[in-house]
């Protein structure tokens, strides 16, 4: 099967997509360029411990908000959004 | 969800597969319960290429018929033989235990310095997750910064990935890791790796007595400023990853009751903590690498399926390895001159963005929790804590449930059918809402 076949379609903050298998959300998020969340005070903000102990990494997936998008794989068709940015 | 087992392990990484493969051969019921995607834990993390023993565990425990929960956060234990955990959709799961192994890890330590906050300022750790993660790496310029062995290890594998490693940066003097390589005369294989680690990334820099004292950039990170002596100067990249070595993951063990030493988990020589039949394996018990915890998982798992012979043998090989555990955190012992980097501006507690500043003047964790919010948000001072540790001294108390963030309806499923949780306040200190008797 090609790269292409197996790749994963999902789209990021209305953006369009496609990611290795195994990927997370966290990579996919900082691949599309946006950061994860922002801080209580406004800051822009990304992953820290890639281990889902210090929640910076924070999305918004299928609608379900505060995932930690360092633990969960990018599935096909999944629509992730950032704090701040409209939802696909 | 409902399920129960003779064995119950918490934790998936070298010591808890290691625990759950260990007890599986007795023909018992054993659940093996992670927070992570996949089984291996932080340093034998799935993506990418893993070392020969990471591939053989992983595969016994394949083999083992042991209940795998992957993707399960606990987060109470209401009451003696029982753990509750929630996965990412929600879903609740009630695990009855007969006995308990907890290997829970450990994280990465993290110090503020203005602009750590920056996107692309990461763990050390956490950078290398990142990238096993599917984060492309290559021909981005990257410093690793920080202290322990961690950081030649996470810039080998970087640097194989295509990173241009501009900096190596550990806190520790030049001499203080020589005589720590000199103790690592007595373990051949953890030198030989280190050797190779280093030749993996000769051309880069590798800086001793040096850290970096700020991170730059608007949105996400431009350059760093490094600190050597009296010597300062900036560098360009794209990426940091910066870790203080480790603390344990004691959370879980101290919910349940298990006596804390110094911050670790006290053991006997199975393994076993203060309250009978939970046993406790791996860094919670001291840091001291995947060898050990390996060892310390088989102990605890041959114990808790009662088969103290084999135990005792491996005891016995243990001993000979606890020095590396005094050695390795006398190698990261951390620089004064650190505490100095936050400047009054620089966020302390990420989650609240609490200010350096505003927790001058408090005299204990509990009291700046209260007063500033700091260590109050979704990552319950995990974070903030260990660095307030090293910034003031504070010792971080009191665990409660729920030791994560849960949502109210795991919360809700927790307490109906238990009553008053054990560790809540006694009745009468909080007004109560009068309750219907069926």
């Amino acid at each position: 099967m090609s790269d292409a076949a197996r790749s994963i379609a999902l789209m990021v903050n209305g953006t369009a997509m496609s990611v290795a298998p195994g990927t997370t959300v966290a990579a996919a998020v900082l691949m599309a360029g946006a950061p994860t969340r922002r801080s209580v005070t406004g800051e822009p903000r990304g992953p820290l411990c890639g281990m889902g102990i210090c929640f910076e990494c924070r999305v918004t997936i299928d609608g379900v908000p505060h995932q930690r998008s360092c633990q969960i794989l990018c599935a096909p068709g999944m629509s992730v959004s950032t704090a701040g940015l409209p939802t696909s | 969800m409902r399920d129960s087992f003779d064995i119950l392990v918490a934790g998936a990484g070298p010591a808890g597969m290691a625990a759950a493969v260990s007890a599986a051969a007795a023909g018992r019921r054993i659940g093996l319960v992670d927070d992570n995607p996949a089984a291996g834990g932080q340093i034998w993390r799935s993506g990418g290429e893993l070392p020969g023993d990471a591939r053989r565990w992983i595969a016994s425990l394949e083999a083992s018929g042991v209940v795998r929960l992957q993707g399960w956060r606990v987060f109470d234990a209401p009451r003696p033989g029982v753990l509750h955990a929630e996965r990412g959709d929600g879903e609740c799961a009630e695990l009855g235990y007969k006995s308990l192994i907890l290997a829970t890890g450990a994280r990465e330590r993290f110090l503020p310095f203005p602009g750590w906050t920056l996107p692309n300022v990461m763990g050390a750790g956490g950078l290398d997750a990142m990238v096993r993660g599917g984060v492309p790496i290559a021909e981005k310029r990257v410093v690793v910064a920080g202290t322990g062995p961690l950081l030649l290890a996470v810039a080998a594998h970087l640097k194989r990935h295509g990173a241009r490693i501009v900096a190596v940066c550990d806190q520790a003097p030049w001499s203080r890791l020589l005589r720590f390589g000199a103790r690592l005369l007595t373990e051949p294989a953890k030198l030989r790796q280190g050797v190779e680690y280093r030749m993996a990334i000769r051309g880069a820099r590798y800086l001793t007595g040096c850290w970096i004292v700020a991170a730059h950039g608007h949105d996400r990170l431009e350059s760093v400023t490094l600190r050597q002596g009296n010597k300062q100067w900036n560098v360009p990249c794209d990426f940091v990853g910066c870790g203080f070595h480790l603390v344990p993951n004691i959370e879980l063990p101290a919910l349940l009751g298990c006596r804390v030493d110094h911050g670790f988990v006290s053991v006997d020589e199975n393994m076993q903590t203060s309250i009978p039949g939970v046993y406790c394996a791996g860094e919670p018990t001291g840091i001291g690498g995947v060898e050990l915890a390996v060892l310390e998982g088989r102990i605890a798992g041959l114990a808790a399926a009662g088969r103290p012979e084999e135990a005792r043998k491996l005891a016995r090989r243990r001993r000979g390895k606890l020095g590396f555990v005094g050695a390795l955190e006398q190698a990261c012992a951390l620089d004064p001159q650190l505490r100095s980097l936050p400047t009054g501006d620089t966020r302390v507690c990420r989650c609240e963005d609490v200010r350096f500043v505003t927790l001058h003047g408090h005299s204990t964790w509990r009291d700046a929790k209260l007063q500033t919010r700091c260590g109050m948000g979704p990552c319950q001072g995990r974070i903030c804590g260990p660095a307030t540790e090293f910034l003031f001294g504070w010792r971080v108390e009191s665990v409660r449930p729920p030791i994560f963030p849960a949502l109210v309806s795991s919360l809700g499923s927790a307490f109906e059918s238990d009553g008053p949780h054990p560790n809540s306040a006694p009745e009468g200190a909080f007004p109560t809402f009068a309750k219907e008797t069926p």
